[in-house]
């Protein structure tokens, strides 16, 4: 067998090439067998972090499920820019209703497959951050509690984007928002407890709860593989930037995400039964600057007229997560940085 | 085979029988003691293959409702009131969608101030929904529509909600004749749905549709509901054919034929005016009652031509529209247009409030002597309103004028005692 020579070019991503894999390795997205759920010629906009991250998990649960798949969907941007009437993008069978009921809609459709003996179809409920953290709480809660065989994924861009940039329960503290400009003593949104979903997953003892960022493709593919091996409630909770709401260039949308893991503002990890079982460490430490700087929704923290007291604010939250998950990066990551 | 049941149970029974695959409810008086029993029911196993899921609030209820119908189960559910108003959302949204869930409707007044009581404010206020709405006038009628709703839902993809008086029916003790099997199952056939969820053929459900379609989608869905107006009198009388029962069908006409003034309600306080409208013959008085058991979709030349040769028309109902008056009475007025009969409303009913047969005697007789307002309400106390008008005027800070009238009331009791 003759051997073939690869160059691999590091660009600073960590991100290793399909090429460069086993076959067993790649990515599903990488195979020409994968579904394309959601389906070229939508309506998201240039660099959107929710197209991407969907496009992942739907067809990573296609082939987790062997094709058996029933995809419901609250109201929200995912919605709106794949179902323009009379066209849609889904290349599988999908039902939006409602902003807030996604969850419970999801439980009916599990309901009815176990009611017709077709346990080997599985259901995906999808939401935006508003349509999981604030209107569909109530609901996910409740399909949490019952503990519903039902994977949820929550695509948190961090606002109401689809209505126009506003606050959600997720949109992190000094972010602007339309509903939080920057006036006042306190510009863009306040600090407060926010609400951390997947740690309120974790509450409700659901088999499975990860969350992952389009930035790691791979290891969001290897989460929903691994959520669908689990039957009952499981949540994944995806973080994908909006140029639009964030006013980030359109091409930063992956490397957002990696800095917004790599400052730990993001803590991306594994929970089983209500116990964190895996954390994906910071390779490369980020201060919180370097993440909030190329967001034109924390612009008034910099410049002449900039805050640093409320960045330190921000990098104080960085550092508790940090420590809440163990997320500090491996000592010979941090040497090999010292070295170069 | 007749038996002495409680309404609710009736309807658990029957609904039994109509092979429901998930249940959904969540509690709400009046409405739990169905409920309850089919839970029962799934939960020994007697209804197998079936789901009952017990959530967490009425949105939840219809939520699942849709996503299991969406998936090709049959969905029923149950509510009242203020759950119907919590669901609502969804409740539109069932019916844009055109999913064909039954849910049971033990109506009851909305709030505040807050009353368990019967009334029909919970219906009217989703009678533009796009449901099918039936209203029963006794248990056996309720059962019996729930069997008929299941056929019409699933026939015209369009969703039913069976009306029945809260504590008046759904806890009242009387005979009932259940179905058995068999006939059920000739009667209703295994649901077969227009639009499924189904990985071998996908679709998309849901979409947007904008200014270019939405008038076309709505108006289809009307279709659908006049299709209905076809299609319910069909069912009923095969239903009658099956079981000898005149359950169902657009209108109850009773003692119209020669009649110059005619009672027109929904529900179980049909029973009543029927009495007072035989104890009125007696006397010589050519009066008659139409029962309206389709009200959603309205049958318009139905109610036109049973109302023909009537001279007056009284519309009894257990809702009205404030600052306006009656809901049904509108819809009649529509029926009645072109027409020389006088339209009196009568509002009564109110969150419980007994509706004696003396006070529609009273009430008719009044009408018949053209000394009844166009828009009465029954057994009002006028002293009491007065008062709290007049303390009303009399103060900026009057109080929550609820409290006000409750203690009028007391002091009204204490001062005759």
């Amino acid at each position: 067998m003759s051997e073939q020579r690869v160059h691999f070019y590091q660009v600073g991503s960590f991100a290793v090439g399909n090429r460069l894999l086993s076959a067993d390795d790649r990515t599903v997205q990488s195979s020409p067998h994968r579904t394309n759920s959601i389906d070229s010629g939508h309506r998201a906009c240039q660099g959107c972090g929710e197209a991407l991250g969907a496009r992942y998990a739907l067809d990573a649960a296609m082939r987790a499920t062997n094709g058996q798949l029933l995809a419901v969907n609250a109201t929200g941007c995912l919605e709106v820019f794949s179902t323009p009437y009379p066209e849609t993008s889904w290349r599988i069978p999908w039902l939006h209703s409602l902003f807030g009921n996604a969850p419970a809609v999801a439980t009916g459709v599990a309901a009815a497959m176990r009611v017709k003996g077709r346990s080997d179809v599985r259901v995906v409920g999808q939401a935006g951050d508003g349509g999981t953290v604030d209107i569909g709480f109530g609901t996910l809660s409740g399909m949490f509690e019952r503990n519903d065989d039902v994977l949820f994924i929550c695509y948190d861009n961090e606002g109401y984007m689809n209505t126009g940039v506003q606050r959600s329960a997720a949109t992190p503290p000094a972010a602007r928002t339309a509903t939080t400009d920057v006036v006042g003593a306190e510009p863009g949104n306040s600090f407060g407890q926010g609400k951390d979903l997947p740690r309120i997953a974790m509450a409700h003892d659901i088999p499975y709860v990860a969350t992952a960022t389009v930035a790691d493709l791979h290891d969001l593919e290897r989460k929903v593989e691994r959520a669908m091996s689990f039957r009952g409630a499981r949540y994944l909770h995806v973080f994908v930037p909006c140029p639009l709401g964030w006013g980030s260039a359109t091409n930063e949308t992956i490397h957002l995400a990696r800095l917004a893991k790599e400052t730990g503002l993001f803590p991306v990890f594994e929970a089983e039964h209500g116990v964190v079982t895996n954390v994906s460490r910071i390779r490369r430490l980020a201060p919180v600057e370097e993440y909030l700087k190329l967001q034109r929704r924390y612009a008034h923290l910099f410049g002449a007229k900039g805050r640093p007291d409320i960045v330190a604010r921000l990098q104080a939250i960085a550092d508790a997560n940090i420590a809440r998950y163990g997320l500090a990066p491996e000592r010979d990551e941090l040497d090999n940085r010292e070295d170069a | 085979m007749l038996r002495q049941l409680e309404g609710s149970k009736a309807i658990a029974e029957t609904v039994a029988l109509c092979r429901p695959e998930v249940v959904c409810a969540y509690p709400i008086s009046p409405q739990t003691h169905i409920i309850e029993a089919i839970g029962v029911k799934v939960k020994e196993g007697s209804l197998a293959p079936c789901e009952y899921i017990n959530v967490e609030s009425e949105f939840a209820a219809m939520s699942v409702s849709i996503g299991a119908s969406a998936a090709g189960a049959r969905a029923y559910t149950a509510t009242a009131s203020q759950g119907l108003l919590f669901m609502i959302e969804a409740v539109y949204n069932a019916a844009g969608l055109g999913l064909p869930i039954v849910m049971t409707l033990a109506n009851r007044a909305i709030g505040a101030p807050i009353n368990i009581w019967n009334d029909h404010s919970d219906a009217m206020a989703v009678r533009d929904s796009g449901w099918i709405q039936l209203f029963a006038e006794t248990n056996q009628e309720a059962a019996d529509l729930h069997v008929q709703a299941f056929r019409l839902a699933e026939e015209l993809s369009v969703p039913v909600m069976v009306c029945m008086d809260g504590f008046i029916l759904t806890h009242a003790v009387e005979g009932v004749d259940l179905m058995d099997q068999a006939t059920v199952d000739r009667f209703l056939p295994a649901y077969e749905p227009r639009q499924v969820l189904d990985p071998e053929d996908p679709v998309s459900i849901g979409a947007m549709v904008g200014p270019e379609a939405f008038e076309e989608v709505r108006y289809l869905a009307h279709l659908r509901q006049l299709d209905a107006l076809d299609y319910i009198p069909v069912i009923a009388e095969e239903f009658t054919a099956l079981t000898g029962r005149p359950s169902g069908g657009l209108i109850h006409p009773y003692r119209t034929e020669d009649a110059d003034t005619i009672v027109v309600a929904l529900g179980s306080v049909l029973g009543t005016i029927k009495d007072a409208v035989d104890h009125l013959r007696d006397n010589g008085e050519r009066v008659g009652v139409l029962g309206i058991t389709s009200f959603r979709p309205f049958p318009i030349e139905a109610v036109r031509s049973a109302l023909a040769n009537a001279s007056r028309v009284i519309v009894v109902e257990k809702a009205f529209s404030l600052g306006m008056g009656g809901v049904l009475a509108t819809d009649v007025s529509m029926a009645t247009l072109g027409s020389s009969a006088v339209l009196n409303t009568v509002i009564a009913g109110l969150g419980g409030r007994p509706i004696a047969q003396h006070s529609i005697e009273a009430m008719i007789a009044r009408a018949i002597r053209g000394e009844l307002e166009s828009l009465t309400f029954l057994d009002l106390d006028e002293g009491i309103i007065e008062r709290e008008r007049a303390r009303m005027a009399r103060t900026r800070r009057s109080g929550p004028f609820a409290e006000n009238v409750l203690r009028d009331l007391r002091q009204n009791r204490e001062d005759r005692s």
